[in-house]
């Protein structure tokens, strides 16, 4: 069972100002393959490892809800698009008081939902504060700790205050799906403003959609979606090589792909992904309290090797928590180099030449026992002894996230932007640098995006320096496809699928 | 039926009575296994609520999801409210989709029995014939054969097999799927019945190879019998003997087998199902357990023991119907 950990930017920021471009369906990057004539009854067949729990992203949906639905089925006032910036979608306009304290939007015109009742701004706070209730399980929901108050004072404008600034108020609003406040059954049925509405969902098996005729906007290029669940990579391969489905949303199984590589009906794209594979220490605890254990411990670590044996040719080195499709991104590889040599250098300083023993908290599904393996054998020729303590989801969540007890572990954290933990001394890996809380905290405050980069780079350029964390790899982000098909996102940010461009020829 | 009418009265009423014995044990068992299940479940480490939660949420929402689902409430409290569940024929919500937990195991039965019972069908349909054929000319080259082959059958892996069936089939002649469930069911009986054709010859090929050595060995009882030699040597055909004195004794054991094999394979299917992606009892269970849902995973092993149950006294009544002798017995068959 594969439990991700979206590690969420709570207190994120995003370029708004810059990125903020006309809304559209229809923008996003579009897979290379040649569009030309296009079936638009088509009916395309999505194969998926993550089905919904259910269907409500308050209420314990998971990624699958995220990937089916978001976007498709459900709208937010903004949306991110595959290449990661985020557009106006059912906000049509919207200022912000110089204080940078009061947002105030205005809907688009003619937006109904699925059941037909027109958009209004109550369902928009209706919404918003579905996000922020106590009884809400949306991993989102600190990022709006800030938010004050909601105001309708006419039925197409919202005003939302804040109690302190955030730039990324607007970023973290596209995660706010948009629902009927009048819907009912929501973890079963939908009614949301997309592009689709809810078909038929078969728990264990399928999840279909169908084009929304009353859609506001372009409407979709296919009649139908059906998602597909399967929950063995094998079965889903199978299910592309035999034309049960005609795109995998996300390759999971790096030996297959050479069956595909080799078929001229199929194409692979690599997409970029924001999943970054951690070894994360825990910074509080001896030894991995100082830092230039934890330097030592990066240094001696081959990523390169480590990445290659996982998966071939696929996926990039970062050096840091920070991908390339972050706008604080720089190359931070060599602050840690590959050198045995300075590391044991760095043990002796720190006063373990003979190296020590520690205990790595590895979760039970790949790569995570493969990462502890080879981990083991690289700081076996440093002197460390590493004792691997396989555990399976649930007990990491709750021995190393809730209750901090580890030496050091193995997690994948999927979202971007999330470097923002590194300013949170409570986070389970109990990084704590007072000026690294500081840069997060005025990031959050900024007036300008350029602050705000110019901030967060530095965060990036401590946490490396410190060896926060070994980040091990970026995985890559494979969406294998059909020839037949062209239009489907490549880049899954944030687990996201959008199906409504996708052309089936 | 060569039995004389006085013995008949009393063999029925023996039957009456074993009936009777037989489904008070069966209400017991039942109630026992329940409780078995609800307090096993409650040992295993963990909390459910960290299935619905990701790495983000607060401590807050983390009490507020226990409090929600109400993981946080004592034992015999939770335990009662399960067996007043029970009673009204309710097996509770999930506590990770929250979603009625009966309905579900409704729709997975849909996958899960026709599967079992076409599996076992198929499987008797190869097993009766060969492992009598096995036993007949168990001296002969096909005997030694068939027998190497059920040996071998039972060592191969069930998941190994169905990805040959898979590669071979549904890769290389593309003649059936590879797996799935049409989505709307048996309301297209065609596609659910190809859907399930690889899966039902992976089950039926693990479970026959099995099956052929108990029928192997019950019709090599048969075949050295006495009562088969007097009936021979009052001038019986073989066929005829074999009929009507053979076949009824060979079929005690094997119909035990046939009970045990059959509620095996209602569970056991997990691995088919998941080789297959089948939408099954099996899977479902699998799922739960991962998350800690207890109301799932309570309740899929409540209706399957259910079936087992009831699929263990269906065999105890077929072998008494087939052999009066063992009616006096509550439990076990021959051997």
């Amino acid at each position: 069972m594969r439990k991700s950990v979206p590690l969420l930017g709570g207190t994120l920021a995003v370029t708004l100002s810059l990125a903020l471009t006309a809304c559209g369906s229809g923008t996003d990057s579009k897979s290379s393959a040649p569009s030309g004539s296009y079936d638009k009854n088509a009916t395309v067949g999505v194969g998926s490892l993550y089905e919904p729990q259910n269907l409500d992203n308050t209420g314990g949906g998971g990624q699958g809800v995220t990937e089916a639905l978001n976007g498709n089925v459900y709208e937010g006032l903004f949306r991110l698009t595959d290449t990661g910036e985020v557009e106006k979608q059912l906000a049509k306009d919207y200022t912000v008081s110089p204080d940078g304290l009061t947002y105030t939007f205005t809907l688009r015109d003619g937006v109904t939902f699925h059941s037909g009742k027109k958009l209004t701004s109550a369902d928009v706070k209706y919404s918003i504060e579905k996000v922020t209730a106590e009884n809400s399980q949306s991993a989102r929901k600190s990022s709006f700790d800030m938010i004050k108050s909601i105001a309708t004072p006419d039925p197409a404008t919202v005003e939302v205050t804040l109690s302190s600034k955030s730039i990324s108020f607007v970023y973290n609003l596209s995660y706010v799906w948009i629902v009927n406040s009048e819907a009912k059954d929501l973890k079963t049925s939908e009614d949301g403003s997309g592009p689709y509405k809810l078909d038929k969902w078969t728990r264990g098996s399928a999840l279909s959609l169908e084009r929304y005729a009353g859609y506001w906007g372009t409407p979709a290029t296919n009649e139908k979606v059906v998602f597909h669940y399967y929950k063995d990579a094998t079965a889903l391969n199978n299910a592309l090589l035999t034309n049960a489905v005609d795109v995998v949303t996300s390759e999971q199984s790096p030996d297959a792909l050479d069956q595909f590589k080799s078929n001229p009906a199929y194409k692979v794209n690599d997409g970029k992904s924001t999943t970054k594979l951690l070894l994360a220490f825990n910074d509080k605890v001896k030894p991995f309290d100082n830092v230039k254990v934890r330097k030592a411990v990066s240094s001696a670590i081959d990523n390169k090797k480590l990445l290659q044996s996982v998966w071939g040719d696929h996926g990039t080195l970062i050096g840091s928590m920070v991908p390339p499709t972050d706008p604080w991104y720089e190359d931070l590889t060599q602050v840690n180099p590959y050198d045995v040599t300075l590391a044991k250098k760095q043990l002796a300083d720190a006063g373990y030449a003979k190296g020590f023993d520690f205990t790595l908290d590895t979760p039970n599904y790949d790569p995570h026992p493969t990462a502890a393996t080879f981990i083991k054998s690289e700081l076996a020729k440093v002197g460390i002894n590493v004792k691997i303590n396989i555990i399976t989801p649930d007990e990491w969540y709750t021995k190393v996230y809730k209750n901090h007890d580890f030496s050091a572990t193995l997690q994948e954290h999927v979202n971007d932007r999330d470097i923002v933990w590194y300013g949170d001394p409570d986070f389970y890996w109990g990084y704590d640098d007072k000026q690294v809380s500081e840069w997060v905290k005025q990031a959050e405050q900024s007036d300008t995006t350029d602050e705000q980069t110019a901030l967060l780079k530095k965060v990036n350029n401590q946490i490396a320096q410190d060896a926060a964390s070994d980040w091990l790899y970026l995985y890559p982000q494979i969406v294998v496809a059909s020839t037949k098909l062209s239009g489907y996102p490549l880049n899954g940010l944030n687990s996201q699928f959008y199906a409504y461009g996708i052309k089936k020829s | 039926m060569v039995d004389i009418p006085a013995s008949v009265d009393r063999s029925s009423s023996l039957m009456i009575s074993y009936l009777l014995r037989r489904l008070a044990f069966l209400a017991g068992s039942l109630f026992l296994a329940g409780v078995v299940i609800f307090l096993l479940l409650r040992l295993l480490p963990g909390d459910p609520a960290n299935s619905l939660l990701s790495v983000g949420a607060t401590p807050e929402q983390i009490a507020a999801a226990r409090h929600e689902i109400g993981s946080d409430r004592p034992l015999p409290e939770q335990f009662v409210t399960w067996l007043g569940q029970l009673a009204t024929f309710d097996l509770g919500n999930s506590f990770i989709s929250s979603l009625p937990v009966g309905p579900e195991i409704t729709s997975r039965l849909d996958v899960t029995v026709p599967l079992t019972l076409l599996s076992f069908l198929l499987a008797v349909v190869i097993a009766v014939p060969v492992g009598f054929v096995a036993a007949r000319r168990s001296a002969t080259w096909y005997g030694t054969l068939i027998n190497g082959i059920s040996q071998l059958g039972i060592a191969v892996p069930v998941f190994w097999i169905g990805m040959i069936l898979i590669t071979v089939f549904a890769l290389r002649l593309g003649v059936l799927p590879a797996g799935g469930f049409p989505q709307d069911g048996w309301a297209l009986p065609g596609e659910a019945l190809t859907s399930l054709a690889l899966p039902v010859i992976t089950v039926a090929l693990v479970m026959s190879a099995s099956l052929v050595r108990y029928v192997r060995s019950a019709a090599l009882d048969v075949l050295g019998s006495d009562y088969l030699r007097t009936a021979r040597a009052l001038g019986s055909s073989f066929n005829r003997a074999m009929w009507r004195h053979g076949m009824r004794n060979g079929a005690v054991p094997v119909v035990s087998v046939l009970g045990i094999e059959l509620a095996t394979t209602l569970l056991g299917a997990v691995v088919v199902e998941t080789v297959f992606a089948l939408p099954g009892l099996g899977s479902l269970l699998a799922q739960a357990v991962a998350q800690h849902d207890y109301p799932t995973v309570q309740g899929v092993l409540f209706v399957s023991t259910f079936a087992v149950l009831v699929i263990g006294f269906l065999s105890d009544v077929a072998q008494r119907l087939i052999d009066p002798r063992l009616r006096g017995r509550l439990s076990g068959g021959a051997r």
